[in-house]
């Protein structure tokens, strides 16, 4: 490997060029793509909140730069795009949490 | 509330900046950055614009920077305004030059800019002699100036009066972000401004009181769809502070001027361009507003838009209020420059908004 790190802000711009190794599926995904984040039921920038929170839930750098950006154009605020975040770090936390139930179960079959 | 003002202008910080010549070179790689862009007339010459070059439509709106005069002092300024400029700020002679303009030339729109064109103290009569004309009159009103001093707080029924339509920067609906380009207190005394708007009847449903919006990016990232921030804006604003607009226009920042200065002081001055570039739409450039604007200077001098007024790029052939032939100036090459490409990213942007 060339690279002393593995995350560089230049590579994003190489994302379209997926398809030189795959085509027909990366021209599918790009189109599907698209078509999701377009205005629909839910507006382009509720999509784009939505992104950047699951961004940092699958904890992507590239995503976090390109959906804070795509916030910010769609005129989201600091403080909606930190809220968004504390809702996927909330989803995040319970879903470790809730998993304390089983812990409580099996603590409570082995135990007087 | 007093305003903390964000910054102080480029012309009083002797900024290398505030020589329009120097911005030029900048822009064409010659200064600062080496960093060279396609020129943008060759780029409308392959999006299918013959010569590279760009004609008037009809000259439909007669556009007035009165001066440089403001009483604030935003960060992306592209006129380098603010309350040291009190130089430049137009004459009651180039005034009445441009009424006579007025009469004599079927120009059906007069759109006043500066600064903040009320402190200017030929503004209202001026006005008033307009609406004798039958002119539309819309005045770009930074807000703040209504609160700012006790003899403007009249200006929300006085536009009424003269049924001026008004236009008002408000770059976001939360005070963070409208602050930090703006300055300190700007948003809370905008708001109070609007509220006092809204009481005369600007923004409200049957008045015929037209209240617009104009938005742009506080950074370095292209504005969203219009309809959308429009949308968002109205909802956000009533929801928070029972304030209501008619229309939003979103405008890109263009890479001039104390933008410029902002672009080049953090780096991000050739990413921008390139977002420009990459963001090119040929659909965009048939609707630029230098196609049905003409734009004079406090001191009478004619350019193809504001924009080009701050970088001192005069209309071609004769550009004097002096000498206004508006059949020439309706045939004339529109002045382009590397700047342009701000107006044709996306869906494009004018003094109207989104263009494609």
């Amino acid at each position: 490997m060339s690279k002393k790190h593995y995350f560089d802000p230049e590579d994003l711009k190489k994302f379209g060029n997926i398809g030189e190794w795959q085509k027909p599926m990366a021209d599918k995904f790009f189109a599907w793509y698209g078509e999701v984040f377009k205005e629909g039921a839910l507006t382009e920038r509720e999509k784009a909140l939505i992104a950047l929170a699951v961004a940092h839930t699958v904890q992507c750098p590239y995503c976090i730069d390109a959906y804070t950006t795509d916030c910010l154009g769609k005129g989201a605020d600091e403080e909606q795009m930190m809220e968004a975040v504390h809702v996927a770090a909330a989803i995040r936390a319970g879903s470790s949490l809730v998993f304390s139930t089983q812990m409580m179960n099996h603590t409570k079959d082995m135990t007087m | 509330m007093s305003i903390h003002q964000k910054t102080k202008s480029l012309a009083s910080r002797h900024s290398e900046l505030s020589d329009t010549f120097f911005q030029l070179k900048v822009l064409n790689g010659k200064e600062v950055t080496d960093a060279r862009f396609p020129a943008f007339s060759e780029t409308i010459r392959q999006a299918g614009f013959p010569d590279g070059r760009l004609r008037p439509t009809r000259i439909e709106i007669f556009q007035m920077n009165v001066g440089k005069l403001c009483n604030q002092t935003c960060a992306h300024c592209h006129v380098d305004a603010g309350p040291d400029r009190k130089k430049e700020n137009m004459s009651r002679a180039h005034f009445e030059k441009c009424l006579d303009i007025l009469t004599r030339y079927d120009i059906p729109k007069v759109d006043i800019t500066g600064g903040a064109p009320e402190l200017n103290p030929h503004f209202r009569w001026f006005v008033e002699e307009c609406r004798k004309l039958g002119k539309h009159v819309m005045d770009r009103c930074n807000l703040t100036v209504i609160v700012s001093n006790k003899k403007y707080h009249d200006l929300p029924e006085w536009f009424a009066e003269n049924k001026v339509e008004v236009i008002s920067s408000l770059p976001h609906y939360s005070a963070l972000r409208t602050d930090s380009q703006r300055g300190d207190g700007v948003f809370d005394d905008s708001i109070k401004a609007m509220q006092m708007l809204n009481a005369a009847g600007y923004g409200k449903e049957g008045t015929g009181l037209v209240f617009n919006l104009v938005y742009n990016p506080t950074g370095t990232f292209l504005p969203g769809n219009q309809a959308s921030l429009e949308a968002e804006f109205k909802r956000q604003l009533k929801r928070k502070h029972n304030v209501e607009f008619n229309n939003l226009y979103a405008i890109t920042n263009m890479p001039i001027s104390r933008f410029l200065d902002y672009l080049l002081e953090g780096g991000h001055y050739e990413s921008y361009m390139q977002t420009l570039l990459d963001s090119f739409n040929p659909g965009a450039v048939g609707g630029v507003m230098c196609r049905s604007t003409i734009s004079v200077s406090w001191d009478g001098y004619l350019y193809d838009c504001d924009f080009n007024q701050m970088l001192d790029l005069k209309v071609a052939g004769k550009n004097h209020l002096e000498d206004f032939d508006l059949n020439a100036l309706e045939s004339r090459d529109i002045v382009l420059n590397q700047h342009c490409y701000g107006c044709t990213a996306g869906a494009g942007s004018s003094c109207g908004g989104q263009v494609a």
